[in-house]
């Protein structure tokens, strides 16, 4: 039963994170991602997907999906009707079932966080009504699979489990807020095992909404340099399997990383603009820290929301700052946003994802293109590849609407 | 482990801007009349049952975060602020940390239609004004900033049966004490896609548009003499379970219920959308209400509906209990049920009669 709940533990058990899938512009899987965040690679190109000829700026980072997914337990008739979106999700979350080892199960909790879900459908179907209102072909699956509930469906249908879908939609922070609701699932006794990710794919109108609020970079997307002008779109998913120590100890997994801490919380200062002092963003790293019992001095990289705009890193360096003291002046910071764009619904995974690299494999993702600080920075912006230890990892996201979200990941070790 | 009760309830729907309203249309159990909705390229119009427009202009459309948002955020709001007025009257809850739960189906679809339009005719003059308000977090944004003491708020989207995932979040909130009040929000907006879309998914359907709210607390002193009694599992529609199956799962979960029940039902005016509904409360043989066949086809606010009503009946007393059952369209099967609350609530005003029973 949802309600009433069970029992909360004596003590909220330790959640460990046993499969990551991650699909950007920069590849598909962990590897090819490793080696492009390891060396700042940037993924950017012009627009393919769609006609930005009279957009202002003309470029993205495009996935490319392959034409032939690898095998699944999706039907034929479920495999067309996978959009982009669609197949990044289920390829990241093969990836990390796959990883994990898990096998078919009932009641397996999956979270999702997205902002548009299978809007491409929507656009279609839009399209279709509006130019060719009497075609009807088609359109009845465009209304179903633009509801990014089908698309969760196809998960559980493409690895065989089942249980309850849940799909947040805090903006930008989704993908943060459904890997921070599912550790909330496991450490209050709801559920031993979660899978939890975010996806979004690039769409014309997500596209031209941005660039009509001028928010899209006309030149190159630099998260905290003091000539940034803006963000870049970029596409793509993130999965993770979550379990509690104890259960991943029990079969013998392989332990990628713990997820200790997460905070989450909502400035109501704008729709679209943050606090201009990040009041919120210092809530929530606050909180994650707390849950996670440590201090700012014990984190070792912080993977900031950093879109590159003059106001959401003018908001979070200070709030960076603020929280974490004197231990700014050395706390590696850098947004991957620089390398593979800003992801929306997908951001939140992905990035946490990134943070799993680096506390696996022990390097700073770079911004490659960063040279002059933002004169609100009190912390060194990591801008070229580093080779160091990393220990815990925070993560943070932010969205339109005002939800702010943190995570805190440790290394396993 | 702490009760959980429901603290106020509100509601936006075709028959008007409170719960009062909604209770009288199901009352009279008459299906409200149609409006029509002009669809492009075609000559023969949909029909829709739209929120009528309020006898006066709400107070909160002064606020300035409400200024250009679209009708999902205005009946949200109203909902919202209904649902809440009680708690915010009283001097024990005057620091109150509120939760709150937006779940939406379609969202904000006028605005995105309209954005979307725009970009297709020139997106150089697309309008960044309204570009914002197309996101599905917008209504929760912006009923956070009305509330203001808002410490925690997610959108929950899927099918309507979300919206009582949505009420066992907030639950599960209030339980942890990261909230001390959580207020839960269905709502929806129409326009002549979403009628389209209806009209090829389940085309006996009427599209509809509103809200609905509910206000959790822990104190039973700020109740309205309703207790969350269950909430079931989802029962997610998969290849190896059928709608059928998950709405007879849920069935199976709420368990046998007393004569002097009521079932609120989602079920509409369609024989095949209906069917595995109808097939999982065959042997019901209680009071039931179905508020779609009176409002229309509001997605989640119906859910909402749904759940008003029965919370409604149960507080004005004139049933013990009363269950809710989501068969929802695409994701999943989930049912609650609302029961009288075991305290004294001679002190709470007797509401009016709920209605449209048929035995």
């Amino acid at each position: 039963m949802l309600f009433p709940l069970k029992p909360l533990p004596v003590a909220p058990p330790r959640v460990v994170i046993t499969g990551a899938g991650i699909v950007t512009a920069l590849g598909l899987g962990w590897k090819l991602n490793a080696a492009g965040f390891r060396a700042g690679r940037r993924a950017f190109r012009p627009v393919t997907l769609f006609d930005v000829s009279r957009q202002r700026v003309k470029i993205a980072a495009e996935v490319d999906l392959p034409k032939v997914l690898p095998a699944t337990q999706l039907n034929r008739r479920q495999l067309e009707r996978l959009d982009r979106a669609g197949t990044m999700l289920v390829l990241a979350a093969q990836e990390a079932w796959q990883q994990a080892g898990w096998e078919a199960a009932e009641n397996l909790p999956l979270v999702l966080g997205t902002t548009a879900g299978g809007m491409l459908f929507g656009e279609a179907y839009y399209r279709q009504a509006l130019h060719q209102p009497q075609r009807q072909r088609r359109q009845a699956i465009r209304a179903i699979h633009y509801q990014p509930q089908v698309q969760a469906r196809m998960v559980l249908d493409a690895l065989g489990f089942s249980g309850p879908i849940t799909i947040l939609s805090n903006a930008c922070a989704s993908g943060s807020n459904a890997i921070g609701h599912a550790w909330e699932l496991i450490r209050c006794g709801q559920a031993e095992r979660v899978v939890a990710g975010g996806y979004d794919a690039l769409g014309e109108m997500v596209f031209s909404g941005f660039d009509s609020l001028q928010a899209l970079s006309p030149t190159t997307c630099r998260p905290f340099d003091a000539r940034r002008d803006g963000l870049a779109l970029g596409e793509g998913a993130a999965v993770v399997n979550l379990e509690t120590l104890e259960s991943a100890q029990r079969r013998g997994a392989e332990i990628l990383g713990e997820l200790t801490g997460y905070g989450t919380s909502i400035d109501g200062h704008h729709l679209t603009q943050p606090h201009p002092q990040g009041n919120t963003t210092l809530t929530v790293m606050k909180q994650a820290c707390a849950s996670a019992g440590i201090a700012p001095g014990e984190i070792d990289y912080l993977n900031a929301h950093g879109t590159g705009t003059l106001l959401n890193d003018s908001s979070e360096a200070l709030a960076i700052n603020e929280w974490a003291g004197r231990r700014a002046a050395t706390l590696p910071v850098s947004s991957t946003k620089a390398s593979i764009g800003h992801l929306l619904g997908g951001a939140g995974a992905v990035e946490a994802v990134v943070c799993l690299m680096t506390l696996r494999e022990q390097w700073l993702p770079p911004e490659i293109e960063f040279e002059t600080p933002d004169l609100a920075c009190k912390f060194p912006i990591v801008n070229r590849p580093q080779d160091t230890r990393v220990n815990v990892a925070l993560s943070n996201s932010f969205g339109f609407g005002g939800v702010n979200a943190t995570l805190i990941l440790r290394r396993w070790a | 482990m702490s009760k959980i009760f429901v603290a106020g309830l509100g509601a936006v729907s075709p028959a008007g801007w409170n719960v009062a309203a909604l209770r009288d249309a199901l009352d009279k159990g008459e299906p409200l009349p149609t409006q029509t909705v002009a669809r492009p390229g075609w000559e023969k119009p949909l029909q829709a049952r739209l929120v009528p427009n309020p006898p006066a202009r709400p107070k909160f459309l002064t606020h300035p975060r409400l200024r250009r948002t679209s009708p999902v955020t205005h009946y949200a709001a109203a909902a919202a602020l209904e649902a809440v007025a009680a708690l915010r009257a009283h001097p024990a809850a005057k620091n109150f940390r509120l939760g709150i739960v937006v779940c939406l189906q379609s969202g904000c679809v006028q605005y995105s239609c309209r954005f979307y339009d725009e970009t297709l005719k020139n997106p150089a003059t697309a309008s960044p004004m309204i570009f914002p308000e197309t996101v599905y977090a917008a209504p929760t944004s912006h009923v956070a900033a009305l509330l203001e003491n808002v410490v925690l708020a997610y959108s929950l989207v899927g099918d309507p049966s979300a919206f009582l995932q949505g009420v066992a979040l907030g639950a599960q909130w209030l339980e942890e004490n990261r909230v001390d009040a959580c207020l839960v929000i269905g709502a929806e907006e129409t326009n002549w896609i979403i009628a389209d879309a209806l009209w090829h998914l389940d085309r006996p359907a009427i599209a509809a548009a509103g809200a609905g709210a509910l206000c959790l607390c822990r104190d039973p002193k700020l109740s309205t003499g309703v207790e969350l009694a269950a909430v079931t599992d989802a029962h997610t529609y998969s290849a190896r379970q059928d709608r059928t199956q998950a709405a007879q799962a849920m069935r199976v979960q709420l368990g046998k219920n007393s004569s002097g029940e009521l079932l609120c039902d989602g079920i509409g005016n369609s024989p095949r959308a209906d069917a595995a509904e109808r097939a999982a409360w065959s042997d019901w043989a209680g009071s039931r209400v179905s508020p779609k066949r009176i409002l229309g086809e509001g997605l989640m606010a119906a859910a909402a509906w749904q759940c008003v009503a029965a919370c409604d009946a149960v507080g004005s007393g004139k049933f013990s209990a009363a269950s809710v059952s989501l068969v929802g369209s695409n994701q999943q099967a989930i049912g609650a049920r609302f029961v009288r609350a075991d305290f004294d609530i001679s002190h709470l005003s007797a509401a009016a009669t709920t209605g449209n029973i048929r035995p």
